[in-house]
């Protein structure tokens, strides 16, 4: 069944080639042709169950979709969380809400793939968030700032994470915190604003001015928030990390191929243990972190917590794609720097996943804490 | 009508082929395997006629080992209906191919064939012909672009020097060419559909076919490395070394 998406997946990316992710990157564009063709075969609601018209796959179906658009040499991130942004919804929404919207996410017609988490004073200390939404009659009003909210000019819909019990009134922390629905389309006081990068990924700046969200938007519980998103983020490590696997392979062919090709003082470079064996270490890294990402998709999927598994996946396959991309960079010299070769951006693309979507410090911190019972660091 | 088509399993296009240590062949594990590409625009083609209304049912046929109804799948989930895998685990020479799909034919009796040109494992661009020849059908072959209206089909053909365009009368043989059509990818939602469409088993014993090759493979080698080339100076350099060394003038 993979086998037969990634072929599938496989055949559509070879439709979108070198040049087209050149043209979008050096004019910071959207992949509007490829989401739209993604969206339309079908593959971004592989993960909504069938009862919404969904295909009700696993997470590793969604992985292998995900690694196979990376090692095809394009970029999922402009529709990654399309797949999986729904699932706080799925999980945690009622009956009324997931009937509004599910079935129009899974025909590809709402487009929920915005989430807004980070501010500009908190990003991985998330109890810290700034954000409140007040409880004024049927409506929430909103207040506050999210930054690197990915996608959210290309998205109907937004799921927002605010404070609704202040901190100091709160047990615990990370009490107090809820999610909502935010309709990108109608609601008003809203002001999103890209903030250019050093990669083409849409990623914003939303203010949010007295914007009044029905109360029936109010995802789960409120003021349990936090917990509500957890096991979203750990799909989001999961899947991002088998990208980190699609970019690793992609690095790992194409330095490969170079190295066979390339002849220098009368024979391939390849031929160079100083050129093979970081190739050869890539890849051996790689297949590591793959067992991993296998590993903690099979665990969420059997509904086990792979909170461990989830974050060592990210980490690993995160690590194993920028030794392959730097590998890359290298083996093919002068050559890896000019834009037609798709090594410099694809080198520059993957570099992100050691910072987002958790950094690796924090991953390091939470196996220290949760899993070695070391002392809280931070 | 009811259009057939046949699906071979390959090595992957991208793949590099590599010839086993003791030349008895090419080196198949591990190696990423396709349905050939010329079958692909096959199916395309059915599927089309399927949506402009002419065709009503496509049946995908694959010969050979187990793992050929992985590449009856991804024509199912590319849009044909049903699916039959004749399983039999040694070589398959053309002839027994043609022989093995002329009984299926007699019992599924389509209106029309569609098969790829050639296989891009051996190259052997002989099926569709030996098919048409056993049953007695007209054939058109390296189709660039048909068209049915009328019990016809009207093909035209990618021949050396230009195009010809072909009448043919159904039931009738068509071996595709590149040119013909862009064959599509899989939806997911098609991918779901597919698992639950039906492949029907056969054997060649059950069809009355003896798969026994004809031939024997003596040694597969790989081509020999080309050599650096040399330059020459003059034309009157070129012609000697044309008369004298190569022999060609």
């Amino acid at each position: 069944m993979n086998d037969e998406i990634r072929r599938s997946v496989a055949a559509l990316c070879a439709r979108f080639p070198g040049t087209y992710w050149q043209d979008l990157d050096a004019r910071r564009a959207y992949p509007t042709d490829f989401v739209a063709a993604l969206t339309q075969a079908g593959y971004l609601a592989a993960l909504i169950p069938e009862i919404y018209g969904g295909a009700g796959l696993g997470l590793g179906a969604a992985a292998a979709i995900l690694e196979e658009v990376h090692k095809s040499g394009g970029n999922g991130a402009a529709c990654h969380a399309q797949l999986y942004t729904m699932g706080t919804l799925l999980r945690h929404g009622n009956t009324a809400q997931k009937d509004a919207y599910l079935p129009a996410i899974a025909r590809g017609e709402l487009r929920l793939q915005a989430f807004g988490v980070t501010e500009p004073d908190a990003g991985s200390d998330t109890s810290s968030i700034a954000t409140r939404a007040t409880r004024s009659g049927d409506v929430y009003i909103v207040n506050g700032r999210k930054l690197w909210t990915s996608r959210a000019g290309h998205s109907d819909l937004m799921l927002l994470l605010a404070r609704t019990t202040p901190k100091e009134r709160v047990a615990k922390r990370t009490d107090g915190l809820s999610v909502f629905l935010v309709d990108l389309r109608r609601a008003q006081g809203v002001t999103i604003a890209p903030v250019p990068t050093m990669i083409n990924h849409a990623t914003c700046e939303v203010v949010f001015e007295d914007v009044a969200v029905p109360a029936a938007n109010l995802i789960g519980e409120e003021g349990k928030g936090f917990c509500h998103i957890l096991d979203g983020m750990n799909a989001e490590r999961i899947l991002i990390a088998a990208e980190c696997l699609g970019d690793a392979r992609w690095f790992i062919a194409k330095a490969s191929q170079y190295a066979k090709d390339r002849v220098v003082f009368g024979r391939p470079i390849g031929q160079n243990q100083g050129v093979q064996f970081p190739i050869a270490r890539a890849f051996a890294a790689t297949e590591a972190a793959a067992l991993m990402v296998a590993q903690a998709a099979a665990l969420f999927d059997a509904n086990g917590a792979c909170g461990p598994e989830a974050n060592m996946a990210k980490l690993l396959a995160s690590e194993a794609s920028w030794a392959a991309a730097d590998t890359c960079l290298q083996t093919h010299g002068g050559f890896g720097f000019a834009t037609a070769f798709d090594v410099e951006r694809k080198f520059r693309e993957t570099r992100l996943y050691q910072v987002a979507p958790i950094s690796t410090n924090l991953i390091l911190a939470y196996l220290a804490e949760h899993v070695l019972g070391l002392p809280r660091s931070y | 009508m009811k259009v057939l088509v046949a699906v071979k399993r390959v090595i992957d296009y991208n793949v590099k082929v590599r010839v086993k240590a003791d030349g008895s062949g090419v080196d198949l594990a591990n190696v990423k395997m396709s349905m050939n590409p010329f079958d692909e625009i096959a199916v395309e083609q059915a599927i089309r006629l399927k949506e402009a209304g002419v065709a009503t049912e496509i049946v995908a046929v694959s010969l050979g080992i187990e793992q050929c109804q992985e590449t009856l799948r991804t024509a199912l989930a590319m849009g044909a209906d049903r699916a039959i895998h004749v399983h039999h685990d040694g070589e398959l020479e053309p002839l027994v191919v043609a022989k093995l799909l002329k009984a299926i034919i007699a019992t599924e009796q389509p209106g029309l064939v569609i098969v790829g040109k050639q296989a891009i494992d051996d190259d052997c661009n002989q099926t569709g012909q030996m098919l048409a020849g056993l049953l007695g059908w007209p054939q058109g072959t390296f189709v660039s672009r048909l068209k049915l209206e009328n019990g016809k089909a009207l093909a035209t053909r990618e021949v050396d020097g230009g195009l010809e365009n072909v009448e043919l009368t159904l039931p009738a043989i068509l071996t595709v060419d590149l040119r013909l059509n862009e064959p599509r990818y899989a939806s997911l939602p098609n991918i779901m559909k597919a698992r639950k469409k039906p492949i029907e088993k056969r054997t060649p014993a059950e069809l009355g076919v003896d798969p026994t090759p004809r031939l024997k493979t003596l040694k597969v080698s790989e081509p020999p490395k080309r050599l650096a080339g040399v330059k020459v100076d003059s034309v009157a350099a070129l012609v000697t070394k044309l008369k004298q060394e190569a022999g060609v003038i």
